[in-house]
């Protein structure tokens, strides 16, 4: 049971076959089963979900219906939830409590999710592999021995390993695409904008952006519809229509123009495995009815070091609100206010997140500010331009989601830049502020590939209707773990 | 070659109080990372101008009302790791 797709569990609830105290039971029954392996979770929220689980029985009982009604979901843990814990994988936020819901939970709550618990990520979602998290690290189910990926690998292993229906992340620089690619699953970033990031604690302001990791496309589909749409309280949520995305997945492909980047098949080092998965996948596609034309994204191999500028000089500035002041952790060593400071955030963060603060105030300093932050935003301007040129000359842009499967814990983890160029396929889809998913196209060494899948600005429709028909045509994302 | 970053400054603008061996590990660190970043400079951008947010936004104005409802329940300064009488505690400033 706890194998569903929120397409299959919600027609079951309709037709009552099941219940979704059932099913929430199924889920933390599955999780009792797995979750010492996995580490998926930071925390469960079992007594709330179930809770919520009656309510939603109640609700469908009354003769109602709404998109997620009765569904165990679970959250990436730096989605605020009122009356839980939001820890961000931080010792800085370790105890924190928020005392609202993000926008996203609001939606979440009105149509009717259980949420399962909190997904254990990244510290403040910086990394690709999961392991600079305060807790635990997270495995990733295909290969224990191996990382989920990052930032948003909890939601990604929980997902793969049915500990929930769906789940929600965010990704900031390939932060939900990449640890969908690694643990087998579908994996959407929205537009910049499409999403409220209002009680998302921010890493990187003009990046972050969040998004569903889910068992197939219409899932993502659904989600999307209940997460989507302007928020007043959010000033850069965009004010554009809401399509219904699950009509994208009655339509058809034939004729739909896909442009295949030759960049990233010559840069990044891409494994061969991983790439006969994705040319595989591109010929699926092409085989659909689609159409390929080659694009041209010159500026991929400037990617990773523009976000890392950029990324790292935003995060500086979002991360000095943690002061030990208001709310989070304090250090008791201190003697005098500047003091104070200073040992709480030496305490509270871990080394990567210091390593990316030193790059971000190093890059934002005075006389360094126009050698690198400016230079990385001019640069920025040129890959948008890539973007928008290319997408002129078709609808959708294929390309790998990451140059290689699952890495193994501890391989990359003293080397911060191998760990940084992990992420050069995704992280121009940030910069650049469109919508791009992780869809399962094969598999290499018997870990799974994703393909990416990357559209025009607000156009998350002719994504999720391409990795449909995909999904369709093809069984990957229906593929078991080992678990 | 690799460029040395003054760690002692910058950790002191980002208020952290680093140890001597994180001190050494991250400006070693600093200088791959800031020597990989040195190749944007292949690139000329003298025309080209620089993108701070991709949707072009400018002002989004709204009424000065709180986003959120205080919840009646909730007091805030309970948050603080230490507060006395609805303030909250700091080590001595001056």
């Amino acid at each position: 049971m706890h194998r569903t797709t929120i397409t299959q569990a919600r027609e079951l609830l309709r037709q009552k076959k099941l219940s979704s105290v059932q099913l929430t039971e199924a889920v933390f029954a599955r999780i009792d089963q797995v979750e010492e392996k996995v580490q998926a979770f930071a925390h469960l929220t079992r007594e709330k979900a179930l809770e919520q689980a009656k309510q939603a029985d109640v609700r469908i009982a009354a003769g109602e219906d709404a998109p997620l009604l009765g569904i165990p979901i679970a959250l990436k843990d730096l989605i605020c939830t009122e009356g839980s814990r939001t820890t961000c994988s931080s010792k800085i936020l370790d105890q924190f409590v928020a005392p609202y819901n993000a926008t996203v939970v609001e939606k979440l709550n009105q149509a009717g999710a259980v949420i399962v618990g909190k997904t254990n990520m990244d510290e403040f979602a910086m990394g690709s592999s999961n392991e600079n998290a305060c807790h635990h690290p997270t495995m990733n189910p295909w290969a224990l021995d191996r990382v989920p990926g990052g930032s948003s690998g909890g939601s990604s292993a929980a997902v793969s390993a049915h500990e929930c229906v769906a789940a929600l992340g965010s990704d900031t620089g390939g932060s939900i695409r990449q640890p969908a690619s690694f643990c087998g699953v579908t994996g959407l970033k929205p537009t910049y904008g499409r999403v409220s990031r209002f009680g998302l604690v921010a890493f990187a302001s003009s990046l972050d952006q969040i998004g569903p990791l889910t068992k197939t496309v219409a899932d993502a589909a659904t989600l999307m519809n209940v997460i989507g749409g302007k928020d007043p309280r959010d000033s850069t949520s965009a004010n554009v229509t809401l399509p219904d995305f699950t009509q994208a997945l009655q339509k058809d492909v034939k004729g739909m123009k896909l442009g295949i980047p030759k960049e990233y098949f010559t840069t990044g080092g891409i494994n061969p495995a991983v790439e006969k998965a994705v040319q595989e996948g591109i010929r699926t596609l092409e085989s659909l009815g689609m159409q390929t034309v080659e694009v041209s994204l010159p500026h991929l191999d400037y990617a990773v070091a523009t976000y890392y500028i950029i990324a790292c000089a935003e995060a500086s500035t979002n991360l000095s609100r943690y002061d030990g002041v208001k709310y989070g952790y304090r250090s008791e060593k201190s003697d005098n206010l500047v003091n104070m400071y200073e040992n709480t955030r030496e305490e509270g963060f871990g080394e990567e997140v210091k390593r990316r603060i030193i790059l971000g105030t190093f890059v934002l300093s005075s006389g360094y500010y126009d050698a690198y932050y400016l230079k990385g935003q001019k640069v920025r301007t040129l890959i948008k331009q890539d973007f928008e040129n290319a997408l002129e000359q078709c609808d959708v842009i294929a390309s790998p989601v990451t140059p290689y499967p699952a890495f193994k814990l501890g391989e990359k983890l003293n080397d911060p830049l191998q760990m940084y160029l992990a992420d050069i396929y995704t992280i121009s889809a940030n910069l650049a502020g469109i919508p791009a998913m992780s869809i399962p196209c094969g598999f290499a060494d018997g870990l799974p590939v994703g393909l990416q899948l990357m559209g025009k600005h607000f156009d998350e429709a002719s994504l999720i209707t391409a990795g449909h028909k995909f999904q369709q045509a093809t069984d990957f994302h229906t593929k078991e773990n080992p678990l | 070659m690799t460029k040395i970053i003054d760690i002692e400054h910058v950790a002191r603008l980002a208020r952290l109080k680093l140890t001597p061996d994180e001190k050494e590990r991250l400006s070693g660190q600093m200088g791959t990372i800031l020597e990989y970043i040195e190749k944007l400079n292949e690139l000329n951008t003298d025309e080209v101008e620089p993108t701070a947010h991709v949707l072009g936004l400018n002002n989004v104005f709204r009424e000065d009302e709180p986003a959120v409802k205080p919840l009646a329940d909730h007091n805030l300064i309970s948050e603080s790791p230490a507060h006395d009488k609805g303030h909250y505690e700091v080590p001595q400033i001056i």
